[in-house]
C-alpha cells in the first residue's frame, strides 16, 4: 500500500529532526493523520473526476535526495526573467541555494527569506500564517505537503509598503539523482496597502520523474496587491500538483496567472476567498500542451462579502493527444450583493485526438450580481490558415502566427513587460519545437 | 500572364465553373461580371488555391507555371494576390504584424534578410498614404471589428505592401462609400505597372468609372458568356444580365 510509504516517511523524517520546530509538530501530525484518511482522490471525488492521481499514487515517492552537483548561474539561464536586480530565491530538490540567491537590496517593512530560516527566528509570525489559509480538511495533496513541510519561502511586506522589483522564485529539480518528491511552501502576507509582485517558477534542471507537491498560501491585507504568477515548466516526465489559496481583504487586489507548460500530469488549484467589501480578483490562466500531457485547473473565487468583483480568462492550446481539464468554480454567497464575476475558459484543440473537459460552474446565492460565465472548445479556422497562406505564410508560421493570436489577449493582460515576454517566447519555442517534432 | 484554359471546378461534387477561357497579359485590366452565384468567387478562390474547390478539368499557367500544381502560399511568393470579398478577422493580430510577416515571407522567398520593424514602419507610412489612412489602422487587430469598408480597404492596404504582379480584386468596391471608391480606386491605379495586370470582379459599372477595364468578361452558371470591351460594363447596366443570357444562348 502506497499510503503506508508516505505515513513511514513521515515517521522516519520525525523521528531524524525532521519534526523541527517544535510547534509545528501538531500541526504536521495533524496534517498526516488527514492525508491518512482521505488517501490519494479518486475519480469518483467530483474534483478530481477528469484527472486520475494514480500513477503519483503508485509511484511512492520518498523525499528527493539533494542534487550530486550545486547548479551554476548558466543552470538557471533558461529560467530567468527579467534584470539581473529582481530579487531571486532559488531552491534545488527542495533546498535552499544561497549562492544562486539575491535577496538583497529591497526596502524596509519587507522580510524576504526562506521559510526553515523564517520558523526559526519569527515563529509567532509563521504561526499566525502557517496552514491557516490552505486547509489540509478536503485536500489530500495540501495535507501532505503540510505534513512535509521542511522549507520555502516567506514574503511579508509592511503596511504602505511597495516593493518595486518582482521577486521570483525558483523551485528546481535536478532529477539525476532518481525519482523523488519535494514539497515547497510559500508564504505571501500583504499588510494593509502593501504591494508585491512573486514569481513562482518550478521547472527541471534535468529531466525525469519525480513529483512536485506545492502549496502556496497568500493573505492579502486590506486595500494591498499582490500580482502573482506560477510558471510551471516542470519535465514532461514529471507530476506537479500544486494549490494556491488566498484570502482578500477590503479592496485588495489580487492579480493571479497560471501558466502551465510541462508536467506529464499536472494539477494547479487556485482558490481564493474575497473577504471584504470592494476586493478585486484577475485569474488568468493558459496552458500549452502537447505529446500525451495531462493538464488540469481547479479555480475557486468564493465571494463572500458585496461588491467585489472578479475576472477570470483561462484559455488551452493542445495538440496531439494532450487532455486539458478545467474547472472554475465561482461561489456567491447571499450577503454578496453587487458582485461583479465573469469567467471563460476557451480552449483550441490542435489535433483531432487532443482532449478537453471544461467545466465552468456558478453558483449564486444574492440576487443583486452581475454574472456571466462560459466556455468554448474550437479548432484553427481553416478559413484564417487559408487568408494566412494566401499572403505567404506556409502552414506552419500560418498555425504559429494564429495559435499564438489565440493566447495573445492573456499575455498582454499580463502587468509585467519582462514576464509576459518570457511567456511569449516559450509560448512560440513549443510551437517551433511541436512543428519540428 | 495567366491563361485559363477550359478551367472545371466544383465543390461537393457540384461543378460551378463549367469551362472558363480567359487570357491576360501584363498591362491590361480585366473585369469579370455576372449575376450572383454565376461562379466569380470560386473563380477567384480557385486561383488562389483554396483547397476546398476541386478542379476536375482544364489548365491554368501564370507566367508559364502550371498554377493548380502550386501550393497557396507558393502563388503568393510568385505575385499572385486576391483581395477576398469577405475578407478573414484574425483577432489577436495588429495589421502592423500581419503585414510584416507577410512582407517577410516575400523578402526570404527571394533570400532577402526579414525587416525589422522600425524599418518596416517608414515602408509602412508610405503604403499607407496609398489608402488615405493613417498609421492608427496600424495597431487594429486584422479585419476583427472593422466595417465592412475598412475590410475592402484594408486588402487593398495589403496589396499595396505586398506589390503583386498578378491582383484578383473580389469585389473590393462592395461596401465602400463614395469617398472610400475614389482613394480604394486611386490606389489601385497608382499600383498599375506595364508588368502587372488586375482582375476585378464587380457588380457595378461605378468601379470601372475609376478603374478602366481593357476587357470585360460576363460570367453566367460557370462560362464566360460574353467578351467585350469597357462599353460592355455600360450596355450591362443598362440591360441586365438577362439580355447577355439570351444573346449567350443564340452565340
Ligand atoms: N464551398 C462551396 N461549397 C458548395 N457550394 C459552393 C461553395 N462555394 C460556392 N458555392 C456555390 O457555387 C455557386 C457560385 O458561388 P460564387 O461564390 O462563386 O458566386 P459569385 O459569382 O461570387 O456570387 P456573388 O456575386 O454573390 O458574390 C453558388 O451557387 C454557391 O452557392
Ligand atoms: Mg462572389
Amino acid at each position: 500500500m502506497t499510503l503506508t510509504s508516505y505515513l513511514k516517511d513521515f515517521e522516519a523524517s520525525a523521528a531524524n529532526g525532521g519534526g523541527r520546530p517544535e510547534w509545528l509538530m501538531p500541526i504536521k501530525r495533524g496534517a498526516i493523520d488527514r492525508f491518512e484518511a482521505l488517501g490519494f482522490p479518486d475519480r469518483k471525488n467530483e474534483d478530481w473526476k477528469f484527472t486520475s492521481v494514480a500513477p503519483i499514487a503508485r509511484s511512492a515517492f520518498s523525499r528527493m535526495a539533494a542534487g550530486d552537483t550545486v547548479p551554476t548561474e548558466a543552470d538557471l539561464e533558461p529560467y530567468l526573467i527579467g534584470p539581473p536586480e529582481w530579487p531571486r530565491v532559488v531552491f534545488v530538490n527542495g533546498r535552499f541555494v544561497e549562492a544562486l540567491s539575491t535577496v538583497s537590496g529591497l526596502p524596509g517593512g519587507v522580510t524576504l527569506g526562506t521559510l526553515a530560516d523564517a520558523m526559526a527566528e519569527e515563529p509567532e509570525f509563521v504561526a499566525r500564517h502557517l496552514s491557516h489559509t490552505a486547509s489540509v480538511e478536503g485536500n489530500s495533496f495540501t495535507a501532505l505537503n503540510t505534513a512535509f513541510i521542511t522549507d520555502g519561502v516567506v514574503l511579508h511586506v509592511e503596511p504602505n509598503t511597495v516593493v518595486e522589483h518582482p521577486i521570483h522564485v525558483l523551485y528546481l529539480t535536478d532529477a539525476r539523482v532518481g525519482e523523488g518528491a519535494t514539497y515547497p511552501r510559500t508564504l505571501v502576507v500583504l499588510e494593509h496597502h502593501a504591494r508585491a509582485s512573486l514569481i513562482e517558477s518550478y521547472a527541471a534542471l534535468h529531466d525525469g520523474v519525480y513529483f512536485t507537491n506545492a502549496v502556496t498560501e497568500v493573505s492579502l491585507e486590506a486595500g494591498s496587491r499582490l500580482d502573482h504568477y506560477k510558471i510551471q515548466q516542470e519535465s514532461e516526465q514529471a507530476y506537479h500538483v500544486g494549490t494556491l489559496e488566498a484570502r482578500q481583504e477590503r479592496d485588495s487586489h489580487f492579480h493571479s496567472l497560471s501558466f502551465a507548460l510541462g508536467g506529464a500530469l499536472s494539477r494547479t488549484n487556485i482558490y481564493t476567498v474575497l473577504d471584504g467589501e470592494g476586493g478585486y480578483v484577475t485569474l488568468n490562466g493558459l496552458y500549452v500542451v502537447h505529446g500525451e500531457q495531462h493538464v488540469d485547473h481547479q479555480t475557486s473565487i468564493i465571494h463572500a462579502q458585496p461588491s467585489c468583483t472578479s475576472h477570470e480568462v483561462y484559455k488551452g492550446i493542445l495538440d496531439d493527444q494532450a487532455h486539458g481539464v478545467f474547472n472554475g468554480k465561482v461561489y456567491v454567497h447571499p450577503i454578496a450583493q453587487k458582485t461583479d464575476g465573469k469567467q471563460t475558459n476557451q480552449n483550441l484543440l490542435m489535433s483531432p485526438r487532443a482532449k478537453i473537459d471544461t467545466k465552468p460552474q456558478l453558483e449564486i446565492y444574492a440576487d443583486d450580481v452581475r454574472c456571466t460565465h462560459g466556455a468554448t472548445v474550437g479548432q484553427l479556422d481553416d478559413q484564417a490558415v487559408f487568408y494566412c497562406r494566401s499572403r505567404g505564410l506556409s502552414p506552419a508560421e500560418a498555425k504559429t502566427l494564429l495559435t499564438y493570436a489565440f493566447a495573445a489577449d492573456v499575455l498582454e493582460q499580463i502587468p509585467s513587460r519582462p514576464v509576459a515576454q518570457y511567456l511569449e517566447r516559450l509560448v512560440m519555442e513549443r510551437f517551433l519545437g511541436s512543428r519540428e517534432g | 500572364m495567366l491563361e485559363i484554359t477550359n478551367l472545371h471546378a466544383g465543390a461537393d461534387g457540384v461543378e460551378i465553373l463549367k469551362g472558363i477561357n480567359l487570357t491576360v497579359n501584363a498591362g491590361e485590366v480585366h473585369a469579370i461580371m455576372g449575376p450572383n452565384g454565376s461562379g466569380k468567387s470560386t473563380l477567384a478562390q480557385v486561383l488562389a488555391g483554396r483547397e476546398d474547390y476541386q478542379v476536375t478539368e482544364g489548365t491554368v499557367r501564370y507566367e508559364g507555371k502550371d498554377l493548380l500544381e502550386m501550393e497557396p502560399e507558393e502563388r503568393a511568393l510568385a505575385g499572385l494576390f486576391m483581395a477576398f470579398q469577405y475578407p478573414v478577422e484574425i483577432p489577436g493580430v495588429t495589421n502592423a504584424y500581419f503585414l510584416r510577416v507577410a512582407y517577410n515571407a516575400q523578402r526570404k522567398s527571394r533570400g532577402l534578410e526579414e525587416v525589422d520593424p522600425i524599418d518596416f514602419m517608414d515602408l509602412l507610412d508610405e503604403k499607407l498614404k496609398t489608402v488615405d489612412w493613417t498609421a492608427e489602422i496600424l495597431e487594429r487587430q486584422v479585419n476583427a471589428g472593422m466595417s465592412g469598408g475598412e475590410k475592402k480597404r484594408n486588402e487593398i492596404l495589403q496589396m499595396a505592401v505586398l506589390e503583386p504582379k498578378l491582383a484578383v480584386l473580389d469585389e473590393t468596391d462592395s461596401g465602400l462609400d463614395i469617398d472610400a471608391l475614389k482613394i480604394v480606386a486611386q490606389g489601385v491605379n497608382n499600383m498599375r505597372r506595364p508588368d502587372n495586370a488586375l482582375i476585378v470582379v464587380t457588380h457595378y459599372q461605378r468601379l470601372l468609372n475609376y478603374i478602366v477595364p481593357d476587357y470585360v468578361h460576363v460570367l453566367v452558371d460557370g462560362r464566360i458568356v460574353k467578351s467585350g470591351g469597357k462599353e460592355l460594363a455600360l450596355e450591362l447596366e443598362a440591360k441586365g444580365y438577362e439580355w447577355v443570357q439570351e444573346a449567350g444562348a443564340v452565340s
